[in-house]
């Protein structure tokens, strides 16, 4: 039975609040602004309670089952950190009350910014960005005014590999710079012979390159100091997408690499809940030579070592959004790492990149995998190409596995690879579930061939069938209930 | 603690299966000079050793269950119901993904859907998406939708000197690498006519919030007349609200808004010192193409049963790539379910009183510390639940005082955002302020009046370089530089 | 795989035609760009009495998975637009260069229609597009 929407539950008069009596003099209304109309709906609690439950249950989360999805990073979410980050000192305070009264916060993200950037190896952090992408577009800002600050205000060119994930060049965009791809050579890595010459191009002209290393088809480049190094030599500067960086903690530290500034993930490498889309955090590192460019305030201590203070970065960017960033997510993201400790968020990566290799080695000959010969990192991409299944595709394989119990992985990304199935399955799944994972898809390999319409018609357990979305985009119905719904 | 549940006698089957001797082995392709780098980090802690250190840090911190707050200036104490945590701790919810394959994400995706309709039905307009990360960024986004819709041949944008001076920065900010000129902040405080004159063909959008950050509520007409105008030029009109003041006023879809964006902590979500906080975003449908932020849609499966999906994703960065006008990827989908079951726990009469409550305890402060030696309340505007009140002394000094003596969190030091508003605290009073705080309020004001701030001690009154930093400080000016060169 | 070709048009490499009618040139898209884009569920057409410019863009198509801009195939003013394609975009995944057509210019620059591909050589540049196994 399909659940009701909570408007088709409403009832008039009935409530699911209780609010105190007013006791203080009633004052008049400014008779001209009142609104007539209300029109959210009214229901009990309970009601209210089982209809938010129920809808629960028609999901699935990292606590139902594994959720193999390639570059998401869904690491399991500790249970602790939800405690610690309903701590009432930090879910009731203000973020502008005095700073005297808000040191134990502000403490706490000192700490986390120098975890971070020692994790990273970078020079300094800042805790603002609100999300991955907020992180990406605050990078290549700093990097455009770093470089129009020192002499080139001609530079508009950002390098982006033909694997990277849309933001990429959604953020060089919004920035007011220029795409210019840089193609995959036949190993999966950057291509250098390509990326000597598009240098050699665009040179005076280039503000960086974008790079996330272990890169999205898993893949740690083989030359990514000489990449490096050749963007620098033309003055231009390295931006790193952390969205991978499970699978190098405590393995290598991107500043040292050559890496300017970075952007971690709190919410893929640092295991904070996805919460079906968000909210996550993006918080940026640093080089010496950028610090000054952070996106602020940020948390600094003074020099007579008195009360920890606000203070914006000198070159400062400005800021991203209101206030100090996701201070939630910090806390749980905090947790987590002094929980691990080092040798902790080493096995983390170790872990990852082995469970990662461990899935494709026994997924090998099954499915094709491009570039099954190397060592893949935390992830690898499959494809769901099966001989003897023309019909079959991988839209149709990832809605099978449905009907087994697993999430599907990420499908059709990377671009580059047709037909794509990218597997990522952290450190926290055990043998046994990587097993399932794996018999589960080998089995669905031998179905597309058997019985093809079972994958056609999949899943067949799921709430709903295969939805149509052609539908949803023509008949746009995006809203209930309220009369101006559009 | 590493949550991680294999062994090593797991490892060394899987080793084998993968053909390496080492887990080292699997990290060949890093430079060897760089590769398994010492990590200077505290020592990994036990869960019990864990809370007690975020214990520590918390208990450090003077939280709300022990002051009374009048603090607002974009973050507010509201109520929050109990089943609203309660149901965000369903952990299908909490530990889900983006839902790209919706047979098995109804959950999340059915109460998107739902959200997108409160928030139409609270601001009048026609479709709202999934949430941007904040009241400050959906106004980011609202001027790079304007730009798409203006098909990037107009390039200025007029900002209200009234609008969140956070929000303003952050517009600032995201629009560096643009070449747009933003104007208006410099505009006389409070006066519409001056922003309808700023309106011409070059004109992209106009953004204004109403109730204003200095709590001025603004009237139905007084907003129309400034809509006419904007729209005689072919710009777009930009409310920015606060939600609960919707509970009782006529929302921005009735005096012409083309967009509505606003904060959405208000509904549901604690104060969190700042976040995840809560960008609602609603617009017209004939504008929803040039918009930003994930949407839900309505439609069916192959048997005709009712499902939803993420629709009209071609506007999104993992489709249009360099094309998008915006990368945003991640949402506040948690903290929108927070919202959307506080609306539906609040419901129409819940809002409404929530809304009212916070007027007349508004109104009745304003009246009581008005009436105070050395104090006044500005006449005539009409508010909603903030208000500006010229002190006898410098706010910080006064907020530092209340704090330290009485307990009590004080409202936002005005004079950091606006020169000529130096001495003037932002107060904000909600439905969880009682009459007894807010006359405890006034009897501690009255007597701070008569406290000299040199005789007081100005060492009592922390702060490292001269008192500026008392109060968070959200001005750039006002923040002490730092430089790590 | 064979799509369905107008021999009375003529071809822009990305993808558009143009068919002289009279005095008016009618522009649409070609049936293999439909079939790339798979369900089409919106077009973005421009007003009459604009005026479009040979290889810009004067529109876009989106299905669920992609959005492409339409490039005018020749310069010319719009005067007529296929108001029922607003209702109907499903049309241009039946009958491209029929019912679906998208505007109808009056050309302003009668070279324009030289420079694109008759049908026969439109054919072979679509076989070979697939070959290369772009879409």
């Amino acid at each position: 039975m399909p659940e009701p929407l909570i408007y088709e539950i409403s009832k008039p008069g009935r409530r699911a609040v209780s609010l105190p009596a007013l006791d203080v003099p009633a004052a008049e209304f400014p008779c001209d602004c009142l609104r007539q109309e209300l029109p959210l709906p009214e229901v009990a609690e309970v009601d209210l309670v089982r209809h938010y439950v129920r809808l629960s249950q028609m999901n699935y989360g990292i606590d139902t089952g594994c959720y193999p999805l390639g570059s998401c990073t869904m690491k399991y979410n500790p249970k602790v950190n939800e405690v610690t980050a309903r701590m009432s000192g930090f879910t009731c305070v203000h973020p502008l009350q005095p700073t005297s009264s808000t040191q134990g916060a502000m403490e706490l993200m000192l700490s986390l910014q120098d975890m971070l950037a020692e994790i990273g190896g970078f020079a300094a952090v800042s805790l603002q960005p609100a999300a991955g992408a907020q992180g990406e577009l605050t990078g290549v800002l700093m990097m455009r005014k770093y470089l129009y600050e020192h002499g080139g205000s001609g530079r508009n060119v950002i390098l982006i590999p033909d694997s990277a994930h849309g933001t990429n060049p959604a953020t060089t965009a919004m920035s007011g710079l220029r795409v210019v791809e840089a193609p995959s050579d036949a190993r999966g890595n950057v291509d250098l012979a390509v990326l000597r010459r598009l240098i050699d191009e665009h040179g005076p002209r280039l503000v960086g390159i974008m790079l996330t290393n272990p890169n999205t088809l898993g893949l740690f480049d083989e030359h990514i100091e000489e990449v490096l190094r050749l963007v620098h030599a033309a003055g231009g500067l390295a931006y790193g997408d952390g969205a991978n960086f499970n699978a190098i903690l405590g393995i290598a530290r991107p500043a040292a690499i050559g890496f300017d500034v970075m952007h971690y993930n709190l919410h893929k490498t640092f295991s904070t809940p996805h919460g079906g889309g968000g909210p996550g955090s993006g918080p940026v590192g640093a080089s010496v030579a950028l610090a000054d460019y952070l996106p602020g305030p940020i948390v600094a201590r003074p020099d007579d070592g008195y009360l920890l203070q606000w203070v914006m970065p000198a070159h400062s960017i400005g800021r991203v959004k209101a206030f100090y960033g996701n201070f939630g997510i910090l806390v749980r993201a905090y947790t987590y790492i002094r929980m691990l400790g080092a040798e902790g968020l080493r096995a983390v990566s170790e872990n990852a990149v082995l469970n990662a290799n461990y899935l494709q080695a026994r997924l090998r000959g099954a499915y094709p995998i491009p570039h099954g010969d190397r060592t893949c990192m935390h992830e690898f991409v499959a494809q769901g190409i099966l001989p003897g299944a023309p019909e079959v595709h991988t839209m149709d394989i990832a809605k099978r596995l449905m009907d087994y119990d697993f999430h599907p992985p990420t499908v059709y990304f990377p671009l580059i690879v047709p037909e794509a199935l990218m597997i990522e399955p952290t450190e926290t799944e055990s043998k046994e579930t990587l097993d399932a994972f794996a018999d589960a898809l080998l089995k669905i390999a031998q179905e597309a061939r058997t019985d093809p319409e079972l994958l056609k018609s999949a899943p067949h357990r799921a709430p709903v069938g295969r939805l149509d979305e052609v539908k949803a985009a023509r008949d746009l119905t995006l809203c209930y209930g309220p009369p101006n719904c559009g | 603690m590493t949550y991680i549940p294999n062994t090593d006698s797991d490892r060394a089957e899987m080793l084998k299966v993968v053909g390496v001797a080492s887990l080292e082995d699997l990290f060949h392709d890093v430079p060897p000079e760089h590769r398994f780098p010492d990590l200077v980090m505290p020592p990994a802690l036990s869960e019990m050793e864990v809370l007690r250190e975020l214990g520590g840090l918390s208990d450090e911190n003077d939280d709300l269950n022990h002051a009374a707050c009048f603090l607002g200036a974009g973050a507010y104490n509201h109520f929050v119901p109990s089943v609203v945590d309660f149901l965000l701790q369903r952990s299908e919810f909490s530990t889900a993904y983006t839902p790209y394959q919706p047979e098995i994400s109804q959950g999340t995706l059915q109460a998107h859907f739902e959200y997108q309709s409160m928030i139409c039905a609270l601001t009048g307009m026609e479709v709202a998406n999934v949430s941007h990360y904040d009241g400050a960024t959906a106004v980011a986004e609202a001027v790079i939708m304007a730009l798409q819709v203006a098909r990037n041949k107009r390039d200025r944008v007029v900002l209200s000197p009234t609008l969140h001076p956070q929000y303003r920065e952050v517009v600032h900010t995201y629009t560096q690498g643009m070449s747009l000129k933003l104007t208006g902040e410099d505009a006389p405080l409070g006066d519409l006519r001056a922003l309808a004159v700023l309106c011409d063909k070059d004109v992209s959008c106009v953004i204004v919030q109403n109730p204003d950050f200095l709590g001025r509520l603004y009237t139905p007409a007084e907003m129309q007349a400034l809509a006419d105008r904007v729209h005689a030029c072919g710009a777009l009109f930009v409310v920015s609200t606060d939600p609960i003041s919707l509970g009782l006023f006529q929302p921005p879809g009735a005096y012409g808004a083309d967009v509505v964006t606003g904060e959405g902590q208000p509904m549901g979500n604690g104060l969190n010192f700042g976040g995840p906080y809560l960008g609602f975003f609603a617009m017209k449908m004939r504008d929803v193409r040039r918009s930003a932020g994930r949407i839900v849609g309505e439609t069916v499966d192959g048997s005709g049963k009712r499902g939803f999906v993420l629709t009209l994703s071609t506007r999104e960065q993992h489709i249009k790539r360099e094309k998008a006008s915006s990368n945003i990827c991640s949402n506040q989908a948690l903290n929108a379910l927070a919202a959307a079951i506080y609306l539906a726990a609040m419901g129409k009469y819940g809002l409404r009183t929530v809304a009212e409550l916070s007027y007349h305890k508004a109104h009745f402060a304003a009246g009581l510390l008005g009436a105070l030696d050395g104090y006044a309340v500005a006449a005539g505007a009409p508010f909603f639940k903030e208000f500006a009140l010229r002190c006898p002394h410098p706010v910080s000094f006064v907020n530092q005082v209340l704090l330290d003596e009485y307990g009590i969190v004080g409202g936002y030091d005005l004079g950091q955002d606006y020169l000529q508003l130096a001495n003037h605290m932002l107060l904000c009073v909600t439905e969880m302020n009682t009459r007894f705080e807010i006359e405890e309020l006034a009897e501690a004001l009255a007597e701070i009046a008569g406290l000299d701030p040199a005789e007081y001690g100005a060492d009592d009154v922390e702060s490292a370089d001269g008192g500026d930093n008392n109060d968070a400080s959200s001005s750039v000016s006002h923040a002490r530089e730092v430089s790590h060169a | 795989m064979a799509y369905k070709i107008d021999a009375n048009a003529r071809y822009a490499k990305s993808h558009e035609w143009a068919r002289i009618e009279g005095k008016l040139a009618v522009i649409g898209i070609s049936d293999y760009a439909q079939h790339t884009l798979s369900d089409i569920v919106y077009v973005e057409l421009p007003d009459v009495g604009d005026t479009l410019t040979q290889g810009e863009s004067f529109g876009s198509v989106e299905s669920v998975k992609a959005a492409e801009e339409i490039l005018a195939p020749i310069s010319g003013e719009v005067v007529e637009v296929n108001a029922g394609l607003e209702a109907n975009p499903e049309w241009l995944n039946d009958d491209v260069y029929g019912k679906a057509w998208l505007v109808k210019v009056a050309p302003t620059d009668q070279g324009d229609l030289a420079t694109l591909m008759d049908s026969k050589s439109y054919e072979a540049f679509v076989a070979e597009q697939e070959e290369k196994g772009a879409h």
